[in-house]
């Protein structure tokens, strides 16, 4: 993992003492709300519905053990015992203080976390594979590159005020699931005939009120052009980019109308003049950056493991939790395993301290003390013995850590909602719970396969509906709470935003729904392995609409 | 699904609620001019009269840094509870909806 030089320590420790000062100010009365608030959105606090939220990052999704126990220690003593983990691979704590709000900073500085650039119309966390550094198909360890952004784009003085908040995303591997397409620039590592490692651009994804899918406006970028590209493109946004329309304002827009090949004419024209600048990548300085991400040392070992194979005859429901969760490592006899915190009637994404705690433990003794944040909202143990599965295993079940639902259709993503968020029009989380109910059947659930459903509160699509194979949107109508369903959509390597399949539901009809929409593909379905997404690619929408609404 | 309590009667009535600095809690302004974290003990007075009785009142512990942002609600009572109208304010006073104990 990365580690802080001398220069991080500084600034985070500044910075956490800064806004310790700043706080107490406030509290204090000599600093207004408008005054103060600028101050505390610029370090993750925000005024939600209930209390303020407390957004830490986490870059690229990646924590070691030590950090992770620090998480849990902060909901231990600083909120009500638990924390959410994110869409965008952070976490945010619901039940924060101000007054206490500096002394989370300064614990978490002890363990080189922060939360500054969480907020505000800056360049955000960059996310990555939650895979990278484990994946089978993957080029190249993606977070070597994710690094090399956060860097660059921390405290940049020129990007710290952009028309809006931007996102970048980086994949290693041909299999996206980085979901780069749905951010303001996502990089996607390749090889090309010679070789060498570059990028494939793609510029102008985004979710939110007016979601648009990535365009690619270079093929290959050589890696060590990296930072001048990404520089190229941040100022022909700052420059073009719409300041008078907050809902235009992100880069989307822009590229959307003007054209994605004037834009990237625009930003190869800028980046002449810079391409050989100081932002050259020079390679001792990749390879120290690559230093930090060296694959962990793990045993040579044979591809099959017999007993873990044996395990998996005799014990039903370890088999199942293996199918959905563990995927295979590029090193033989390991595997990466998905830990879901999609619990029945749990908030999807929370974890309790105890369990964070477990899972650091958990790290140390199976994993190379390793932790990842997935953009589904699950965490996930990246190099573990496929002989140890199911001591992980039962260890898991034993702080309900072993749902057995990854990718599947109850590992539901949702964002807080209206219990929680201050911008939202429904609630998120109940739905989510009632669809976990009536999904409950084991059986039935991994009968039905791969199936994404992903829930917002609101327009912003902080829940990534607009990608979810089954999307739902919550919305206000005349005071009462009501869901548009979307269909199609894919945050991945086909990446695409869902259409909206017909009217709006009321709450309480909104598992109906699913499990109607479930029915119509398990009756069309060519093949079992024919999975949700490719059965409606296959039929279209008009099957699903016509079953759904046939009774209404 | 969980529902926030349904507003029983029709007579409405104005409460004005905020954020409490401190800690962010949601609270509304009392008869003797505390700020509580429970609806019920909410001051309230006829709509027409919220802006004029209530406001200044708001503003005044903006100034002392006791609460950000107050704001009037609008409020049913019935069987002896204060209910906001509003969908969101039930949630604000009654949620989250959800189970939030570890
Ligand atoms: S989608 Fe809306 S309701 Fe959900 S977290 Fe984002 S802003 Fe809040």
């Amino acid at each position: 993992m990365y580690q802080y030089d001398t220069y991080d320590k500084t600034l985070v420790d500044q910075r956490a003492r800064q806004y310790r000062d700043q706080a107490e100010r406030r509290v204090e009365g000599d600093l207004t709300e408008d005054e103060f608030r600028p101050l505390r959105l610029m370090n993750g606090l925000y005024q939600e519905l209930h209390s303020y939220m407390m957004r830490i990052n986490i870059p690229y999704g990646t924590l070691s053990s030590a950090q992770l126990r620090k998480l849990a220690h902060v909901a231990r003593t600083y909120d009500r015992g638990y924390g959410h983990f994110t869409t965008r691979q952070n976490i945010q704590f619901n039940w924060v203080t101000l007054e206490q709000s500096p002394d989370i900073l300064a614990e978490l500085a002890g363990v080189e976390m922060h939360a500054i650039q969480s907020s505000g119309n800056c360049i955000r966390n960059v996310t990555a594979d939650a895979f990278a550094g484990a994946a089978a198909d993957e080029i190249e360890d993606s977070r070597i590159w994710a690094e090399i952004i956060r860097q660059w784009s921390t405290l940049h003085p020129e990007f710290a005020f952009l028309p809006r908040k931007f996102k970048i995303a980086v994949t290693g591997s041909p299999n996206d699931r980085a979901a780069i397409r749905v951010h303001d620039i996502g990089v996607a590592l390749h090889l090309n005939a010679e070789g060498e490692t570059g990028f494939e651009v793609v510029v102008g994804g985004g979710q939110g009120r007016t979601p648009m899918i990535a365009k690619t406006i270079r093929e290959f970028l050589p890696a060590r052009h990296l930072l001048s590209y990404l520089e190229a493109i941040l100022r022909v946004y700052n420059q073009f980019g719409r300041r008078d329309n907050k809902y235009k304002a992100r880069i989307k827009i822009l590229v959307h109308e003007i054209g994605a090949q004037p834009f990237a004419e625009a930003v190869e024209k800028e980046w002449e003049q810079i391409k050989d600048s100081a932002l050259l990548l020079p390679e001792d300085e990749v390879a120290r950056i690559t230093s930090f991400f060296a694959p962990p040392q793990l045993e040579k070992l044979g591809p099959t493991a017999p007993a873990f194979d044996a395990k998996r005859l005799t014990d039903r429901a370890f088999a199942a939790w293996a199918k959905a969760n563990v995927v295979a490592h590029k090193a033989p006899g390991y595997g990466i395993v998905t830990i879901s915190l999609k619990a029945p009637e749990r908030a999807p994404g929370d974890a309790t301290h105890t369990q964070m705690d477990a899972i650091a433990d958990l790290a140390d003794h199976f994993s190379q003390g390793e932790i990842r944040v997935t953009h589904e909202q699950n965490l996930v143990l990246p190099h573990v013995k496929l002989t140890h599965l199911f001591g992980l295993w039962q260890a898991l079940a034993h702080h309900e850590l072993a749902t057995a639902n990854a990718g599947l259709a109850t590992d539901i993503v949702s964002c807080p909602g209206l219990d929680f968020c201050s911008l939202a029009s429904a609630r998120s989380i109940p739905v989510a719970q009632r669809i976990g109910r009536q999904l409950s059947d084991i059986e039935r659930l991994h009968d039905i396969g791969e199936l994404r459903i992903k829930i917002s509160g609101c327009v912003n699509a902080c829940g990534h509906h607009h990608v979810g194979h089954i999307g739902i949107l919550g919305v206000e109508k005349k005071g009462e709470e009501f869901y548009q369903i979307t269909l199609g959509g894919d945050p991945g390597t086909d990446a695409a935003i869902g259409n909206i399949i017909g009217p709006a539901f009321a709450g309480d009809r909104v598992a109906g729904a699913v499990e109607n929409l479930i029915d119509t593909y398990l009756a069309q379905r060519s093949t079992n392995a024919e999975r949700f997404i490719d059965t409606y690619r296959r039929i279209g929408a008009q099957p699903f609409k016509e079953n759904l609404y046939a009774t209404a | 699904m969980a529902t926030a309590k349904q507003p029983m009667t029709t007579d409405t009535l104005q409460a004005l609620t905020a954020n409490r600095l401190i800690d962010g809690l949601v609270v509304y302004l009392t008869e003797t001019g505390e700020w509580s974290t429970r609806v019920d003990d909410a001051a309230l007075v006829p709509a027409e009269t919220g802006e004029i009785v209530l406001a200044a009142t708001g503003e005044q512990a903006v100034s002392t840094n006791h609460v950000v942002a107050p704001y009037l609600i609008d409020v049913e009572t019935g069987g002896g509870e204060v209910n906001p109208t509003r969908f969101r304010e039930r949630i604000r006073a009654f949620g989250p909806t959800v189970n939030t104990s570890v």
